[in-house]
């Protein structure tokens, strides 16, 4: 279990969510309605609709980018260099009091 | 106007499996998708990509399933209408209408919706102004490149179609290849030979760069981009190209008052129909307690649907059901009948 926080892009409005072990950081923000993530695909790495940025701190904490990740992230909506997709990150008891930034739109 | 048994919205995986189960039973149905090929989401987004839980099949690729599934509904000879997505429905007399963005009008007593997560188009610059040059300055498809012909081209994307647009239109005209970071996702020999071009003075290439601006009043002349670090520099050009892949978007058949739920579209699990008669919806666009989005469900959910479309089309004949194994008339419709 992880305490995640997810930050709104405009109003910067929190949620923060425990985020049981296994599921995914998309998982968290869709099954609890946060606005700005579509997961349009599900979470099968198709559809870049998932785009969140990381906080730096964690950044290297996390599950290293694997090239289709890489790739898809060519098509979300501004993308930098703390770019992930929500749904290839996997919750572990590391990441509690990880804060991920949610961008202005997803597509 | 086209009569037929059944209309399928969508030649997805599941909405080539359904034209099998129509036609073992005697249906004959016709196909339309927006695409202009056939195969949905296995063509579009992973052709060369394994699937492992077909059953009865341990490996095969998105391309290789579309294929074998075009095998076997090749004795149906269904009809296929490509590049035409179907805008609306409507009912007329006891039928339903089916009309397309081509105009074509069809007549069925059944629809059957396998419109997967709706249909594709390209994804665009997120940029202000930028729908106001839309087709003009602006675009995500190369229809003709003499339309580029001298021209100063600025070329946005790192998959193929970026590549090969970069290398096909630096022999006419003087391009421009931006793209979010230094690696390319195209094909490697492309980007090799796009690299060379660049030595060769041929044609620039900017990364890790992302579109800032579109500048212009009646027509584009100049676009700004930055960098990861905020660096802005503007570049003199008369037009963009995108090339971001596609997005699914669920278009016109959120119109039809189907009762959409989270874009998809609500059914019983024993015909697979909607909140209206005769109509079906199998695949990625249905939605049901339990519904899980695979091949395999959308498949099980078009036998169900088609032996429901068979009593709607045809009402007074009464429905048996038969193996294929053992049936002389489903063989018969097969063209696999050995004489006695
Ligand atoms: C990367 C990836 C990997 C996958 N791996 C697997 C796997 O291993 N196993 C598995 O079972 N599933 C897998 N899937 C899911 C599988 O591809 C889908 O479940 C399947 O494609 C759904 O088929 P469908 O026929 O319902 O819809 P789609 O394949 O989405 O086809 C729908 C078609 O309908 C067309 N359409 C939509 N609206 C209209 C309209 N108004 N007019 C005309 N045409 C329209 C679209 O253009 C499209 O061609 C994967 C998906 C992805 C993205
Ligand atoms: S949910 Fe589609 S890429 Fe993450």
């Amino acid at each position: 279990m992880a305490k995640i926080t997810y930050i709104e892009f405009l109003n910067k409005k929190k949620h923060v969510i425990e985020v049981p072990n296994g599921m995914t950081i998309m998982d968290g923000a869709v099954q609890n309605a946060i606005p700005g993530v579509d997961a349009e695909c599900g979470g099968a790495c198709a559809c870049a609709t998932c785009h969140v940025y990381i906080d730096e701190n964690f950044f290297n904490k996390i599950s290293k980018i694997e090239s289709a990740e890489q790739d898809m992230l060519d098509m979300a909506y501004e993308p930098n260099k703390l770019s992930r997709l929500s749904c290839q990150i996997v919750v572990n008891d590391d990441l509690d009091g990880m804060v991920v930034n949610l961008p202005l739109k997803q597509a | 106007m086209i009569k037929t048994d059944a209309v399928v919205v969508g030649a997805g995986p599941v909405g080539l499996f359904v034209v099998h189960q129509l036609g073992i039973i005697g249906l004959k149905a016709e196909i339309i998708d927006n695409l202009d090929k056939i195969g949905g989401q296995c063509i579009e987004l992973y052709p060369d990509k394994p699937i492992y839980d077909i059953p009865a099949i341990p490996e095969c690729t998105g391309e290789g399933l579309t294929k074998n599934l075009l095998e076997q509904i090749k004795p149906f000879k269904p009809n296929f209408h490509l590049n035409e997505r179907v805008e609306a429905v409507s009912q007329n007399k006891n039928e339903w209408k089916v009309e397309t963005s081509k105009k074509k009008i069809f007549i069925t007593p059944n629809i059957i919706i396998a419109g997967g997560v709706g249909s594709f188009e390209p994804r665009k610059f997120f940029v202000k102004n930028v729908e106001k040059f839309e087709n003009n300055g602006v675009f995500y498809s190369v229809k003709n490149k003499n339309d580029f012909k001298n021209k100063k081209v600025c070329i946005f994307g790192g998959g193929d179609s970026a590549l090969d647009w970069a290398i096909e239109l630096s022999k006419i005209s003087d391009v421009i290849l931006v793209h979010r970071r230094n690696e390319f996702r195209g094909a490697e020999h492309s980007a090799e030979i796009v690299k060379k071009l660049e030595k060769e003075g041929k044609l620039k290439i900017k990364t890790p760069f992302q579109i800032n601006s579109i500048e212009g009043e009646k027509k584009v002349n100049a676009i700004t981009i930055k960098n990861e670090d905020g660096k802005i520099e503007k570049i003199k050009t008369d037009c963009v190209l995108g090339f971001f892949g596609l997005i699914m978007k669920l278009g016109p058949i959120a119109e039809w008052g189907l009762n959409l739920e989270k874009k998809t579209i609500p059914v019983n699990t024993e015909n697979f129909q909607t909140n209206k008669e005769g109509i079906f919806a199998i695949g990625d666009i249905c939605t049901y307690p339990g519904k899980l989005k695979l091949i395999l469900s959308g498949f099980h959910e078009g036998a169900l649907a088609a032996r429901a479309c068979f009593k709607i089309a045809k009402p007074n004949v009464a429905y048996r059901f038969e193996y294929t194994t053992t049936s002389k008339s489903i063989q018969e419709r097969l063209g696999v009948k050995k004489g006695d």
